[in-house]
């Protein structure tokens, strides 16, 4: 037993992989989220030529003067809130799964978004009072107002009894149950309030359930964008302690992290997020899942400071191109975003995830 | 560095053990060994600053523990935990980064220092080889070395492992013996791991921390505490027996009865453990007992000779052998 025994040589010379973020990765992710914010301009249901689009938005005279206002009244909007939703839930999804350790968890299995349409039922089919109102006439300012702070506080409370729950099982197994059990619960009560509404709110409520971008006006705008972009700032400046929750609770603590400030923060961002987005756009399920592992298997990591970054950016696309589908261009339909999303995103993420043959791997859990 | 005064550690009120005195000083490494349950991990736990004390405190460096902020204590005060750890697709160099947790910004930048620091500890360690490497592919051998090398990227005055060993084959753990006494040489921190590898603990620490399963606490040099009886009395158990003259345990057997061995060398003594171990107290030569066996060597040919009252064998192989006295 001589002491040096067993030990490899050490070579002065080994090359360490660079860490962290590199720059390439940012340029080509914002330059593929350029052209889809481009693409979503140009593609929708009156055909206007590219030339246009951009002759518009730099200011310009259009030929046919209908075209400015399809611009910047529909469009525009719809792709600012594609890409900012897009982006809500996908950090929103990422946040979930590392913080509890499962790549399963997103919002919605945790019976977040279950909790935000909860919240939206309430306001649109719960208020009886002035039922002469309309769903659309009750999407003035303050509407707006109280059906995103309907569907935050109904995120927000799920969250919150999720969260109250997991300081007592560490099992990440039971909390996922008890999210599917909160998504039972609050599913429950919205079929209950289903049963005794008007059939036109209940119209309303299932085409907001259906999803869709394009229900966000300028005036919404302006509870929708800064919410979402406070969400996303907050949720950027995680990635330091993500990255220390990859180790588990005892080694974040360990390392002087205050975990359980660290998780308030996580999942208030979290629930802001998902619950903003899912007032204004509705429950849109399969992009916080799907984002955060699409990332994972093309960056080949899960360092949240190349993760975090990323998934904003991948989650924009994702969600911008998304909804050019659901546009079907050329054409007067407009199909439902969740169905759409599915259709076209479950064989492209198997097939990435697939290919990696490393889901368990790849994945902290 | 680390010390405690009157220290009673344990979980929820329940007193695992209590006025505990401990000193641990810089450049040591020390074991912590104790059977199972007797709060070897509540105590390493709780000079962690993982786990408050029942009563007594725990000084880092002068200064009482509870009152050093978290970010400051991870500074001077690593833990290696026991079970593996699942950090998902991270490179060996990358999980070693997270150690400099505590020096970086809040987006968590690796200044040149930092990265300087995560590379001497794998170094150190002997993993350099493996940075590119992503965790998830590594032997558990080469994730303990991991570990530790990100432990030692916090650059920590204290080292506090539990059972580092538990998952290793025989080479690896003596391997990862060596490798902690060598750190706590050669960075000068104080290195405490809790482990159940009483021989090797034996062999390797500068200084031994018995804990038994009734809360009585020794420190001292391995060999004092074997010298003593500390040892025996500690692991005194049914079917174990701490061996004072070996260092090491045996278990208590039925016995079928004794009979005397003749014969040298290697042979004989695997001969010997082979009839310890089918339950026969064996006596040397000269010992006059109605069951004799003899073992002889001649021309690389072994063979063995069994002699009773009744009658007398001989085999040419220790499986014969054992048949035979089996049966």
């Amino acid at each position: 037993m001589s002491s040096r025994q067993g030990y490899p040589p050490t070579d002065q010379m080994t090359q360490f992989p660079r860490l962290g973020m590199r720059a390439w990765f940012i340029i080509v992710l914002l330059a593929l989220l350029t052209v889809s914010f481009v693409l979503s301009l140009v593609f929708g249901s009156v055909e206007i030529p590219a030339r246009q689009v951009l002759h518009i938005l730099l200011g310009g005279e259009p030929d046919k003067p209908a075209w400015a206002d399809i611009i910047f009244k529909f469009r525009l909007p719809k792709a600012v809130t594609a890409a900012l939703a897009g982006a809500a839930l996908s950090i929103a999804g990422l946040q979930m799964q590392t913080l509890f350790r499962n790549p399963l968890a997103d919002p919605f299995i945790l019976g977040v978004s279950s909790g935000a349409s909860l919240g939206v039922a309430v306001v649109i089919l719960g208020f009886n009072a002035g039922s002469t109102l309309t769903f659309i006439a009750g999407l003035s300012a303050v509407g707006d107002l109280s059906l995103a702070l309907a569907a935050s506080l109904g995120a927000g409370a799920v969250l919150g009894a999720v969260l109250l729950v997991s300081r007592r099982v560490q099992d990440t197994l039971t909390l996922l149950i008890l999210g599917l059990m909160f998504g039972y619960l609050t599913n429950a009560a919205i079929s209950l309030l289903i049963y005794f509404s008007q059939p036109e709110r209940v119209q309303a409520f299932s085409l907001w359930s259906a999803g869709s971008f394009g229900g966000v006006t300028w005036s919404q705008m302006r509870v929708f964008l800064p919410a979402l972009l406070l969400g996303l700032a907050l949720a950027g400046s995680m990635s330091k302690p993500l990255n220390a929750m990859l180790l588990g609770d005892d080694y974040a603590r360990s390392l002087g992290l205050n975990v359980r400030r660290a998780r308030f923060w996580i999942i208030l961002s979290a629930s802001v997020l998902t619950g903003i987005t899912t007032a204004f756009c509705g429950p849109l399920w399969f992009i916080g899942v799907a984002v955060p592992h699409l990332a994972r298997s093309l960056f080949n990591s899960a360092d949240h400071r190349v993760l975090v970054p990323s998934v904003i950016l991948m989650g924009a696309t994702f969600a911008l191109f998304a909804d050019i589908i659901a546009q079907s261009p050329g054409s007067q339909f407009v199909l439902p975003l969740n169905v759409i999303m599915s259709l076209f995103g479950v064989p492209v993420i198997l097939w990435i995830i697939i290919r990696q043959k490393q889901l368990r791997q790849s994945f902290a859990g | 560095m680390l010390t405690a005064e009157n220290l009673t550690i344990g979980y929820h009120r329940t007193p695992l053990a209590a006025g505990l005195d401990l000193k641990l000083r810089l450049g040591e490494m020390v074991c912590l060994v104790g059977p199972n349950g007797a709060g070897k991990s509540t105590l390493l736990r709780t000079l962690a600053g993982m786990q408050a004390p029942l009563a007594g405190t725990v000084r880092l460096g002068g200064n009482n523990m509870a009152h050093i902020p978290a970010s400051e204590l991870a500074k001077q005060l690593a833990v290696v935990l026991t079970g593996r750890v699942d950090a998902g697709n991270l490179s060996a160099y990358a999980l070693v980064s997270l150690g400099r947790f505590p020096y970086t910004d809040w987006r968590g930048r690796l200044t040149a220092r930092d990265e300087a620091a995560a590379q001497r500890a794998m170094h150190l360690t002997g993993c350099a080889a493996l940075a590119a490497r992503p965790i998830h592919e590594l032997s558990d051998g080469e994730r303990q070395r991991v570990m530790i090398a990100r432990a030692l990227a916090q650059e920590p005055k204290v080292l506090l492992l539990d059972e580092p060993t538990a998952f290793l084959d025989l080479p690896r753990r003596v391997e990862l013996f060596q490798l902690l006494k060598r750190l706590a040489r050669e960075t000068g921190c104080a290195i405490l791991l809790a482990t159940h590898d009483l021989e090797l603990a034996l062999r390797t620490a500068d200084q031994l921390w018995l804990i038994s399963a009734w809360g009585v606490f020794e420190a001292g040099l391995p060999e004092e505490l074997a010298l003593n009886g500390a040892l025996a009395h500690t692991f005194q158990d049914e079917g174990v027996m701490f061996d004072h003259a070996t260092g090491t345990f045996t278990m208590h057997q039925p016995t079928n009865g004794s009979l005397c061995l003749v014969g040298e060398g290697l042979a004989a003594i695997w001969t010997r453990r082979a009839l310890e171990r089918i339950g026969y107290t064996v006596k040397d030569a000269d010992a006059d007992l109605p069951l004799r066996v003899a073992v002889s060597e001649t021309d690389g040919q072994r063979q063995w000779c069994v002699t009773t009252p009744q009658r007398r064998a001989a085999f040419g192989t220790l499986s014969g052998l054992v048949n035979f006295l089996q049966n």
